[in-house]
């Protein structure tokens, strides 16, 4: 639209020379600057608070940047440097995946599956479909508090239960295993039915009439399911994994507050400390914000790749 | 044209957020020639009473109180300030576990002996000040309060186990870490599925404090691994978690607080602060069970316990650490201690008649007062804190301790405990 404008207005300009009206010039104005200044609130917001962190972050992290230091001293790429020799990092980046995937994919099985079961005719269908959402309503400090006190080690309610059934307690602050177990357990209580309600949205938006020709032609209801639900929810599959990709790799509150002691070291041996958690404990409790930055930045480059990579390959298996 | 608008716009922004962000500086001349100061404390300081006091006599002087609920978000909030440049209150809180870090940043916080009013000699404890004096001499906070460390145990359990129960007579277990140990073989092996004290941190930290040396020697070198009283200690705690004597739970966990309601150690390492945490953690069910007594393992220790600094930030130090002069006297201090029971460390407050008359109930009525300040003067020396002292007994050797808690070998578990500290002196 711009551009035809002052296509015009150029035009104009060279065939006679008109002093246009003081009305007609403010007109103009308005036309060409008030889009901006309306969709200015974004970009000035994003860039305040979205762009300009981002980039300041980068420009911290080649400093050695401690909290209080009078002058931090330039190091250039010596933070990332140390980062990739630094086995507490690489140990953090494994807890993330091993908790990302002990999270991400049951979770999406199942919402899937739970989607399926609400599409159906149900009695009191509002009622079973805010029920999922439940969980996800409920503040995520309290919720993983509570799991945490049902995963303690020795008065903890699970392993009440599995002693009780004859199998010996878990120490699910020890093993290394074992908590990300846990803490995968407090995401896939959260997430399940968010995901189940957004994957059900898409499900009932698959039109009838693929369905009613599928059935013509004598296709059962599973054959129906992997023939036609689960593809025509590509887009959807799609969208639910990128985001739980970016939100499972940053996971930081549920194993912040699973140590007992309220420290950020992720367990004894940093079991489950994951890389947001790494990036906490040294840029907020070691005062090393230089560090803390170079690992933020990392972080958010793994994220983008391990993003774009299940983006890939969502759009290949899900055909 | 286009670019221009956009780059006013960003401009803008930026302005408005840098604006925002060092908006809130410190107190200053207000217009009726009234000087504003700020004071930013955590937890309870008792000072809210005192400070309308201070303004009563001192009308010139009008005092706004900063408080946030924990110690952790406040000493947060001191250090990225410190970094910041600006936005500290004139008079800032300290407590004694963030000591190391914050005189690894004195050259930030004014030299009260310097810009303070004069001070009599001895009001503190020496062991107090001595902790808060820089090495050539500057002292950067004033004594508020303090954690003198007695021992709190089970009476019932004491009696089960056949020990000694009545406070003059466990006396003798608890007169050195050896005979405290060896009692606690003798307690775990009548007593069945009762631990003899409740974390191995929990008794490892105050072995460590007692000793003139810790992590780091004088000339801030870190000594880990050279320096024999930290070896011998692990040796002593984790052959006694190897015994069965941890009850090998985190202190201040959910499992610990059950840990006091199930009754499933007898012994805790006890400042004066932690009869409160006993009395609500272990619930009216446990009264009567617990009891305290005036003595502890090679002499004395202290846990916790308070300052109050005069940043530079400030624009109004004089008056300020004349504030922070009057709230820590030794008068002022008791009335805190009445509001708040903050165990003062003044030494005229020690023997003040309100402290030596009070007494705890839930503990058997036991003369609390008169007990932590016997406690509080058998403390010799302040250890020496280097810098990462704080972050040392933390994040590496608590979290090590319970690792051999948690049935890793001690051997290895000292020797990441080691590695750990190096790496967090780096």
């Amino acid at each position: 639209m711009t551009v035809v404008l002052t296509k015009d207005g150029r035009g104009r300009a060279e065939q006679a020379p008109p002093q246009p009206p003081r009305r007609h010039r403010l007109n103009r104005l308005d036309a060409k600057v008030s889009p901006y200044l309306f969709v200015a609130p974004f970009f000035v917001l994003f860039g305040a608070i979205g762009l300009f962190p981002l980039l300041y972050t980068a420009y911290v992290s080649l400093f050695d940047w401690e909290v209080g230091a009078d002058e931090p001293a330039f190091i250039g790429l010596d933070n990332y440097r140390t980062l990739v020799e630094d086995g507490q990092f690489w140990n953090a980046l494994f807890n993330t995946f091993s908790i990302f995937v002990l999270s991400s994919a049951p979770q999406i099985v199942i919402a899937v599956a739970i989607a399926a079961l609400l599409n159906e005719n149900l009695r009191a269908r509002t009622g079973w479909r805010m029920g999922v959402l439940l969980p996800y309503v409920a503040s995520l400090v309290a919720l993983t508090i509570i799991f945490g006190n049902l995963f303690g080690p020795q008065y903890g309610l699970v392993n009440n239960v599995l002693s009780a059934v004859g199998i010996s307690p878990i120490d699910w602050q020890a093993e290394t295993f074992g908590s990300h177990a846990a803490i995968a357990s407090m995401v896939n209580w959260r997430w399940t039915g968010y995901n189940a309600l957004i994957v059900l949205a898409a499900m009932q938006a698959i039109p009838r009439e693929v369905h009613e020709a599928a059935l013509v032609d004598g296709a059962g209801p599973l054959r129906r399911f992997f023939s036609i639900t689960l593809p025509m929810l590509k887009p959807t599959l799609i969208f639910v994994v990128v985001t739980s990709t970016i939100g499972g790799l940053q996971i930081f509150t549920e194993p912040k507050l699973f140590e007992p002691s309220g420290g950020s070291g992720g367990g004894t041996e940093h079991q489950y400390q994951t890389v947001v958690l790494y990036l906490y404990q040294s840029g907020f409790q070691q005062l090393d914000l230089g560090y803390a930055s170079a690992i933020a930045w990392v972080l958010f480059l793994i994220v983008i790749a391990v993003a774009g990579l299940n983006f890939l390959v969502t759009r290949r298996a899900v055909r | 044209m286009r670019h221009r608008w956009v780059s006013v716009l960003i401009c803008a922004a930026v302005s408005a957020a840098a604006t925002t962000a060092c908006g809130s500086g410190g107190a200053s001349q207000s217009a009726d020639g009234q000087t504003e100061l700020t004071i930013a404390t955590f937890n309870e300081f008792g000072y809210e009473d005192l400070l309308k006091e201070y303004e009563a006599a001192h009308p010139d002087v009008k005092i706004t109180q900063r408080k946030t609920g924990q110690g952790q978000p406040h000493h947060q909030n001191l250090f990225t300030k410190l970094g910041a440049g600006s936005g500290l209150a004139d008079v800032e809180g300290v407590e004694e576990g963030y000591l190391s870090q914050v005189m690894s940043k004195a050259g930030q916080f004014n030299d009260l002996g310097e810009i303070g009013p004069k001070i009599e000699d001895g009001r503190w404890l020496k062991w107090k000040t001595e902790a808060m004096t820089t090495k050539d001499g500057k002292l950067i906070g004033y004594g508020t309060d303090i954690g003198p460390l007695a021992m709190c145990y089970r009476k019932d359990l004491f009696a089960q186990a056949g020990l000694p129960s009545d406070p003059e007579g466990v006396k003798a277990l608890f007169s050195t870490w050896d005979s405290y140990f060896a009692a606690g073989d003798q307690f775990v092996a009548k007593v069945p599925g009762v631990a003899w004290f409740d974390s191995a941190a929990q008794v490892f930290n105050a072995m460590h404090n007692q000793h003139e040396t810790g992590y780091y020697d004088k000339s801030d070198k870190l000594v880990v691994d050279t320096n024999p009283d930290i070896k011998s200690d692990w040796t002593a705690v984790t052959a006694a978690v190897a015994k069965g004597q941890s009850a090998r739970l985190a202190a201040f966990s959910n499992e610990w607080n059950t840990g006091f309601k199930l009754g499933k150690f007898a012994t805790k390492t006890c400042p004066s602060w932690m009869l409160g945490v006993v009395e609500s953690q272990a619930g009216p069910e446990n009264k009567g069970k617990w009891a305290v007594t005036d003595a502890f393992p090679d002499g004395g220790g202290n846990w916790g316990g308070s300052y109050l600094t005069v940043p530079k930030q400030s624009k109004n130090a004089k008056k300020a650490a004349e504030l922070a002069a009057w709230l820590t006297a030794p008068e002022q201090q008791i009335k805190a201690f009445k509001a708040k029971g903050t165990f003062p460390s003044q030494v005229k407050a020690l023997d003040a008649p309100e402290l030596l008359e009070q007494t705890n109930a839930y503990f058997g009525d036991v003369k609390a007062g008169a007990l932590f300040a016997t406690q509080a003067k058998k403390v010799k020396a302040a250890q020496y804190k280097g810098p990462a002292d704080g972050q040392i007994q933390e994040t590496v050797f608590s979290p090590a301790l319970q690792s051999v808690e948690q049935g890793k070998n001690a051997e290895e578990a000292w020797r990441t405990a080691v590695e750990g500290a190096q790496k967090a002196a780096k």
